[in-house]
């Protein structure tokens, strides 16, 4: 069995050197404006000087549901949690969420990055997306209680 | 703009195993044409999302009616707006006297898959259109106090007057505990608030008006796209949302169309929305300015936008009833206030309607919105 894995995106996020993850977005210096994820462009304004940005990792829970019934193109588990963070600068991100009960999650509850594994492709592959977690949870991994 | 809608037809609204979407326009169009004593027209512009290469060619090719410009026309859920705003301005402006707007559409079964999302997104589960219609819907039930039991009662609404239309994919009334006994597809849209992707088509013959002539009158017909950041609408995601303060383009489209038209919203008698799902025609209460931002609830509550209220909202049934061919969706509803200024439109009818509006929106962002006059 492998224990390879590869990212849902190239683009997406990259992993820091003790195994977490940090968003990539782009930030133009012209239009003031951070987007993510980076495009060639400000998608504000045009503006071609984007600037690579890592994004923070924390931030508050802005919206949320839960996908029931599999959608076209998606192999992962059912229900999976999908919402909107709002992060510690201000952007709102669209993001899959590690909780999957819309009963157990607030508006404004505070949230932070974590990764999780999406499918596993035919040749023992794991997929790994971005995802954003409960603050709750992280309790037991020496996160900042 | 001196122009009228002096034809109208319908392919009726729901599910055709062995007709196809060809099939569809052909007989939309003939039915409008015929209304129109079949009028030589001069330019036709065709309204589809999912028909693929040259799909007016084909309806128009199957009558024998080419060789005039055909223009197809895709704009998300606005597309039959988009299409008939073209048309009813190359009138205005002069440049046709006559012009056929038809759209048609035979949609994919179940959750759509859409070309607007990237291949990652469909993989990483970040490409679920009804997932997008729950955030919006948690956002306005958070924003204007609207509860699950307002999301049924907008259904109960719309499915009471699709039992008169014979032309709506449901023609059986529901109750608000039906519509909450239906499953969760995405918290809070329980199956019966979201409308049914399906098939159909709609056709509408514009003339020039002659003064005088009693016809119903294109009024305003407005197209806006989303502004830069105007994202948790209709425009879905992709690069980050700030959407603070910035008027979406629903909102956009109605001052538009309010201003080419010389009325407001109270002199409105009946309007068509889009309630792609129950907290959809909400939002377009407050974006369509028919009440105050947060109102949409209290207005719902007044029983205002009831057929018999003072200003009715989708008699027709709305996309909850008749379901939602993309590219007839827009055409569907512009027939339908025709019929009701007309006085035409039978069991649904809105007393002495003389202005109506008509609204759809969806991916893009498109907005359009039509107004009517007698």
């Amino acid at each position: 069995m492998s224990t390879a894995t590869r990212p849902l995106s190239d683009n997406l996020f990259r992993e820091r050197p003790d195994g977490s993850i940090v968003l990539v977005g782009g930030y133009s210096p012209s239009s003031g404006r951070t987007h993510f994820p980076r495009l060639a462009a400000c998608p504000y304004t045009g503006a071609d000087d984007v600037d690579e940005q890592e994004l923070p990792t924390d931030g508050t829970l802005w919206g949320w549901t839960a996908v029931t019934a599999r959608p076209p193109g998606y192999d992962g588990a059912l229900p999976f949690g999908f919402g909107v963070v709002e992060l510690s600068d201000g952007l709102r991100v669209i993001t899959r969420l590690t909780v999957a009960d819309p009963d157990a999650l607030s508006f404004g509850q505070p949230m932070h990055l974590v990764t999780d594994a999406l499918q596993t492709d035919d040749d023992g592959t794991t997929v790994v997306t971005y995802a954003f977690a409960p603050d709750e949870a992280s309790a037991t991994d020496g996160g900042d209680v | 703009m001196d122009v009228a809608i002096t034809g109208i037809g319908l392919h009726p609204f729901g599910r055709f195993d062995g007709v196809t979407v060809t099939d569809m326009g052909v007989t939309a169009v003939k039915a409008a044409l015929a209304e129109a004593d079949n009028p030589r027209f001069e330019a036709a512009f065709c309204a589809s999302v999912y028909s693929g290469v040259a799909s007016g060619h084909k309806v128009l090719g199957a009558l024998g009616l080419t060789g005039v410009p055909i223009v197809n026309v895709e704009a998300g859920c606005a597309s039959g707006g988009a299409a008939l705003m073209l048309a009813a301005h190359a009138i205005a402006n002069g440049q046709y006297d006559t012009v056929l707007v038809f759209g048609m559409e035979k949609m994919p079964k179940g959750i759509i898959r859409s070309s607007f999302f990237e291949p990652w997104r469909e993989e990483g589960g970040l490409a679920v259109t009804p997932a997008y219609f729950a955030l919006r819907a948690q956002r306005v039930m958070r924003e204007s106090g609207v509860t699950k039991a307002h999301l049924a009662r907008v259904v109960v609404k719309n499915r009471i007057n699709g039992a008169d239309n014979p032309n709506a994919m449901y023609q059986k009334a529901t109750t608000v505990e039906d519509v909450l006994a239906s499953r969760v597809v995405c918290e809070p849209l329980h199956l019966h608030m979201l409308c049914s992707p399906n098939e159909g088509a709609a056709a509408v013959v514009l003339q020039r008006a002659r003064p005088g002539d009693g016809t119903v009158r294109i009024a305003a017909a407005a197209l806006r796209s989303h502004l830069p950041g105007s994202v948790l609408g209709e425009a879905t995601p992709m690069s980050g949302i700030d959407d603070l303060g910035i008027t979406p383009p629903s909102s956009h489209a109605a001052d538009a169309a309010y201003e080419e038209a010389g009325v407001g919203p109270s002199d409105l008698h009946v309007v068509e929305c889009q309630d792609t799902d129950a907290a959809r025609e909400l939002l377009g209460y407050e974006e369509l300015r028919l009440c105050e931002r947060g109102g949409s609830a209290a207005l719902l509550e007044s029983g205002a936008t009831e057929r018999g209220g003072r200003l009715p909202v989708n008699p027709s049934g709305g996309l909850l009833a008749k379901g939602e061919p993309l590219g007839a969706s827009a055409l569907g509803q512009v027939v339908e206030i025709t019929q009701q200024l007309r006085g035409t439109a039978g069991a649904r009818q809105v007393d002495g309607a003389r202005v109506g509006l008509a609204h759809t929106v969806g991916r893009g962002a498109n907005a359009a919105v039509v107004i009517l006059t007698r």
